[in-house]
């Protein structure tokens, strides 16, 4: 590893994407991961230090023909607050509302959230279930290409994705949920702020005379990184939200994750929350 | 030799020019580089709160922050907040409540309850428990220093004797 050489803070996308050609780059958005984990010398600077907080294309919050995109340096405050994410996004809300503390969602941005790859990010749950995208750029030769990748594919493990060392993540692109659409996240921890999950569940779909269609459930600290619980879904796609219903899909959701025993908690204990909870959750949902 | 970056920004309404260590955080610029000693270092990595500015208007904690990401923008410590209004009242409600003991949180939390009190001019307990669940105290027991902000947000209806027993 190189030593720190330089500090850029580039004014255009451009720029920053012409820096990271040669990807000896560490990108540093809100610094909220970045400085503890720094400090604490979990990781280690590349040559240059980059500062993307002056690029004019990666902020804010705007509809774009029937997707809402959040710029990648979106605080979680700014997302929380947002008229059009409280309109139709409620379980990404539900997910701000739990992070860490204001001061913390004052700076922390999504786009850090989403290459931080923690498996308990909590705004990671809610995108996976509203089969949000990440919005990628990159300068491969000299003009900027930019594109897209769908969330449930982007997260390889525990602090790893998809992403290249030459890639920038620009924003997320969320589909404008039809009427309908139901969305809920739960987040659960030992004390109200400033904690980790030690579970995450999202669940999502069209909501129709009691049957549940276009089913996402997926869950967070269970697995080294957040995941679509498929299985789950299958049990509910098309089914009448009956009490036979939630049960079997609790149970599949019990069997199919594998989580391990940390100092939050216990394997055994986490396949218990899952189950009450998706059960609690689905309850909710069905009552809707 | 570690790298320096010189960055220009406003601080407490004054514009300061400084070369800082660019892996430097902004509670180590504040206090060892331009010497303004009351924002705190309780844990340095985002759970007290004791380390809290506002920058462009917002709290954050300045053990998370890089140094360098000042550039540009407009910082505001608690050296720099009794010179407002707001701030002023805040001081006088901590007073007049004991909200202070060995007033190691209060910088922190003074910073954290204005910015609740620009946000929602009168909160009600509830919600300034909320907005201070990320500043630590270890010797109040809170109480006091929740009473201090409702009283502050209802500065001219509220006695302090009448927030103490609001719920
Ligand atoms: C005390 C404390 C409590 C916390 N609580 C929670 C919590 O409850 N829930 C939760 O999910 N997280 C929590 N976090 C983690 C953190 O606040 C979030 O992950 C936050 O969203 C990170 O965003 P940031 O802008 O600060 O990222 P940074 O620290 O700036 O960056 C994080 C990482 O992502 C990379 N990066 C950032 N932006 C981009 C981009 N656009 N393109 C490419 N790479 C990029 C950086 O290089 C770095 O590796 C907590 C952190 C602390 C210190
Ligand atoms: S010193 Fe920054 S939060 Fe504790
Ligand atoms: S008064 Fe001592 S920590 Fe709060």
């Amino acid at each position: 590893m190189t030593e720190l050489k330089r500090y850029y803070a580039p004014t255009s996308l451009d720029q920053a994407v012409e820096c990271l050609k040669g990807g000896n780059v560490t990108i540093l958005a809100g610094g909220t991961d970045l400085t503890p984990q720094s400090q604490a010398g979990r990781i280690k600077f590349r040559e240059t230090l980059m500062n993307i907080r002056h690029i004019p294309q990666m902020s804010g919050i705007t509809l774009e023909g029937k997707e809402i995109r959040i710029g990648a340096l979106a605080t979680i405050t700014e997302i929380m607050e947002h008229p059009l994410v409280r309109e139709h996004l409620p379980a990404l809300v539900e997910a701000c509302d739990h992070f860490a503390s204001d001061q913390i969602r004052n700076a922390g941005t999504i786009g850090g959230n989403i290459c931080n790859a923690s498996p308990a990010g909590d705004t990671l749950v809610p995108l996976l279930v509203l089969d949000a995208c990440v919005e990628l750029a990159s300068m491969p030769e000299t003009k900027l290409y930019r594109h897209c990748m769908p969330i449930s594919t982007f997260f390889t493990g525990s602090g790893k994705t998809r992403k290249s060392l030459c890639e920038l993540v620009t924003g997320v692109r969320i589909p404008v949920p039809a009427a309908g659409h139901v969305s809920r996240f739960y987040k659960h921890g030992t004390r109200p702020a400033l904690d980790i999950s030690t579970i995450s569940i999202g669940v999502a779909g069209n909501l129709k005379d009691g049957v549940l269609s276009n089913v996402r459930v997926a869950f967070g600290a269970v697995a080294p990184t957040p995941l679509r619980a498929t299985a789950t879904e299958s049990a509910l796609e098309g089914r009448h939200l009956d009490a036979a219903t939630i049960e079997a899909a609790a149970v599949a959701a019990r069997d199919e994750v594998n989580p391990i025993d940390d100092v939050r908690a216990t394997a055994w204990y986490r396949k218990e929350m899952i189950h009450n909870m998706t059960k609690r959750m689905l309850e909710n949902v069905a009552q809707a | 030799m570690s790298l320096k970056h010189e960055i220009e920004f406003t601080l407490n309404g004054v514009k300061r020019k400084l070369a800082v260590d660019v892996t430097m955080n902004a509670l180590d610029m504040l206090r060892e580089v331009v010497g303004l000693t009351g924002t705190k270092y309780g844990c340095g990595e985002g759970e007290c709160g004791a380390c809290t500015i506002q920058v462009d208007g917002v709290s954050l904690n300045s053990c998370l922050m890089f140094a360098v990401d000042c550039a540009g923008r407009n910082v505001t410590t608690v050296e720099g907040l009794t010179d407002q209004p707001r701030g002023e009242a805040l001081r006088e409600s901590f007073v007049e409540h004991g909200a202070v003991q060995c007033g190691f949180c209060t910088p922190g939390m003074m910073m954290q309850a204005d910015h609740l009190l620009a946000k929602h001019e009168h909160p009600d307990a509830a919600c300034v428990k909320r907005g201070l669940e990320g500043n630590l105290c270890r010797c109040t027991g809170y109480k006091k220093i929740v009473d201090a902000v409702v009283a502050c947000g209802g500065r001219d209806s509220v006695t302090p004797a009448q927030a103490g027993v609001q719920k």
